[in-house]
């Protein structure tokens, strides 16, 4: 099972100190926060993506190429990376630069995200939404997995013998998460192709998202991918941790009421009962996470938020140590002394390779020649099936 | 009055019980608004009992959720007394919805309530449309906010809304206004209209995946996989 956290990018106010970090502050905090979770060993850091203010990541792909030449083991990944917004060819081409030069440390989320008018800011109808998430998704798939593409679509241009470059490290694409909190359309695709489902799991009842992970996990089954219960399932949660339940509680209480829309409507302590939230002592912790366990079956992937609402640097990083000091080693040991067997650890790159390769040593494609042309044709690399055959447009 | 009533399924003799739910956004206690809402569903389960259709009747306060439904709208969750009351509306055959009139609207608070209903909550439901108002200048309110609300809805509202001013309690008038609602309630709900406009229309309309409502689709097995969005998130596929 793998533990991390995630962050949606925010540049909130410290409602205790006043204090607004800049842009520039909290992209280095960003940082520290990865080192930290890095250093004390928790297994993933993702990052949102976001396209307006007061959010700072909206490319994830550099802060985590960044990031990935600061750490040693973690594994990077997104909450989310748009699937509806981007070019599906730049996200083959972006995250495959990325997994090469983070050694296979990443995977990626993918999500319509929740903000409206980034539609139309990249020339996108919103009430297309999951068509767009869908139909990008079967072409980042494909550009990951044939080194020669033909295809036609509905909302961007075809594509005649196209290579989406890098190819994946090892030729092993990237591991995949769908996210989404009420589309069963995104968990079918997720089922489907075999790839991960992750419900944020944050600002909703607790188990509000059961049915569509079951719903997943029915779906992958059917689909020959294995049990239900070896669905690759992945949910998020918020924390806030200290040594003594009733610290934590007065510590978070500013934090929490000093956000707009929960702090003054609902009472810390009712939210966090009726929600996933965490507030409390390591044990505390622990016990609520292993609810998680028991209302939604044996799960790959457990993301904390632990940096919204305004949290000071210093007391993000004491919680990411709690987390890897005190709440992840129990919940290491309790998961897997809980665990059915057969069910499957969170996919790893070298999980996948050995997955694909066995012992068998992994492909490396070695690009041909040049043409002259600058286009590959049918036979970009050395090993291509010189027998492969593209269509390309016929010129007038 | 009519036969009584047979089962338009056939499936047997029994006659189903219906429930009636009265949503009431009154304040004081006792409201008025309650009251024109309780004597609409009393003539209304008198009307039954004559065609021999077993019924009963429930109330949704929508006063004591008025925390809940506040911060249902701005955070989307629902209390469990808010779930409660949604679980209520969601089973019942009929609802009678009755608002007070303030500055010349229906109440805030009742709008809001409804505004937290998943879209499909109501389809093709009878609702009967009740408000009440210090003044009978407001007494187009009920049919020109009630009725564009329930719309939306695509609930199915009665030809008859009950209007009732302060001048208009001590009324023969509003006694025959009530018998006629009442009326249309008791035979549209012996004619299972919303069952049977559910049982062949309920897949036109747009739905909510695990939502709220009776019929809402909760698990694999209520799902049309073979609709185009579907089709397209496995694979891409264009068979039919």
């Amino acid at each position: 099972m793998q533990f991390g956290i995630f962050s949606v990018s925010d540049v909130t106010r410290n409602p205790v100190t006043r204090y607004t970090p800049s842009e520039a502050e909290r992209t280095q905090a960003i940082v520290q926060i990865a080192r930290r979770a890095d250093e004390v060993g928790l297994d993933v850091f993702a990052i949102g993506e976001h396209h307006n203010p007061p959010f700072v990541s909206s490319s994830p792909t550099t802060l985590l190429a960044h990031v990935a030449a600061l750490t040693e083991r973690i594994i990077l990944s997104t909450a989310v990376t748009l699937v509806t917004t981007n070019d599906p060819v730049r996200l083959a081409e972006d995250y495959a630069m990325l997994q090469h030069l983070a050694g296979g440390r990443l995977d990626l989320m993918l999500g319509r995200g929740n903000t409206v008018p980034v539609y139309p800011w990249f020339g996108k109808d919103i009430r297309q939404g999951v068509a767009l998430a869908l139909e990008n998704y079967n072409l980042l798939h494909r550009l990951w997995r044939e080194d020669v593409v033909d295809w036609e679509g509905s909302f961007r241009t075809g594509l005649h013998g196209f290579t989406a470059i890098p190819r994946p490290l090892d030729d092993v694409p990237p591991f995949v998460w769908h996210g989404s909190i009420r589309t069963p359309e995104i968990a079918e695709q997720a089922a489907y192709y075999g790839n991960g489902y992750f419900a944020n799991h944050v600002l909703a009842p607790n188990f509000h998202f059961r049915p569509l992970v079951n719903l997943y996990r029915q779906r992958f089954a059917h689909y020959g991918h294995g049990t239900p219960e070896q669905a690759i399932v992945g949910l998020g949660g918020q924390a806030f941790i200290a040594q003594r339940s009733q610290d934590a509680v007065r510590r978070f209480r500013p934090y929490f009421e000093g956000t707009p829309l929960y702090g003054t409507s609902y009472r810390l302590e009712d939210f966090a009962r009726d929600t996933p939230m965490s507030v409390g002592s390591p044990q505390e912790v622990i016990e609520k996470t292993l609810t998680f366990q028991e209302g939604f079956g044996d799960y790959q992937r457990q993301l904390w938020n632990v940096d919204a609402m305004g949290l000071p640097l210093e007391m993000v990083l004491e919680q990411v140590e709690l987390l890897g000091s005190e709440v992840v080693p129990v919940l290491r040991r309790e998961m897997e002394a809980r665990r059915a067997p057969g069910v499957p650890d969170g996919p790893t790159h070298a999980s996948l390779v050995k997955a694909k390769y066995g012992d068998g040593e992994p492909r490396q494609p070695r690009p041909n020649a040049n043409r002259g042309d600058n286009l590959t044709g049918t036979s970009p690399y050395q090993d291509s099936d010189p027998d492969l055959a593209a269509e390309y447009p016929l010129v007038a | 009055m009519a036969a009584p009533a047979d089962n338009h399924d056939g499936a047997s003799a029994e006659v189903a019980p219906r429930r009636l739910v009265v949503i009431s956004a009154g304040t004081s206690e006792p409201s008025t608004t309650r009251m024109l809402a309780d004597r609409i569903a009393q003539r209304s389960l008198e009307l039954l009992r004559e065609m021999r259709v077993p019924a009963s009747a429930g109330v949704v306060e929508v006063a004591p959720l008025a925390v809940d439904v506040a911060r249902a709208m701005v955070h989307g969750a629902p209390s469990a007394e808010l779930q409660a009351a949604v679980d209520q509306i969601a089973s019942a055959d009929a609802v009678i919805a009755s608002t007070p009139v303030y500055k010349a609207g229906i109440s805030g608070l009742f709008k809001s309530f409804v505004d937290v209903l998943d879209d499909d909550l109501l389809i093709a439901k009878p609702v009967l449309l009740a408000a009440t108002a210090g003044s009978s200048r407001h007494a187009l309110v009920g049919d020109e906010q009630m009725r564009s609300l329930f719309a939306y809805m695509r609930a199915l509202t009665l030809p008859t809304s009950v209007f009732a001013a302060a001048e208009d309690w001590g009324a023969s008038v509003l006694g025959e206004r009530v018998r006629r609602a009442a009326t249309e309630l008791a035979v549209v709900l012996e004619a299972r209209i919303e069952q049977r406009i559910a049982d062949q229309a309920w897949s036109g309309y747009k739905h909510e995946f695990a939502g709220n409502a009776t019929r809402a689709e909760q698990t694999a097995a209520d799902i049309d996989f073979d609709s185009p969005l579907m089709r397209l998130a496995s694979g891409g596929r264009t068979d039919a």
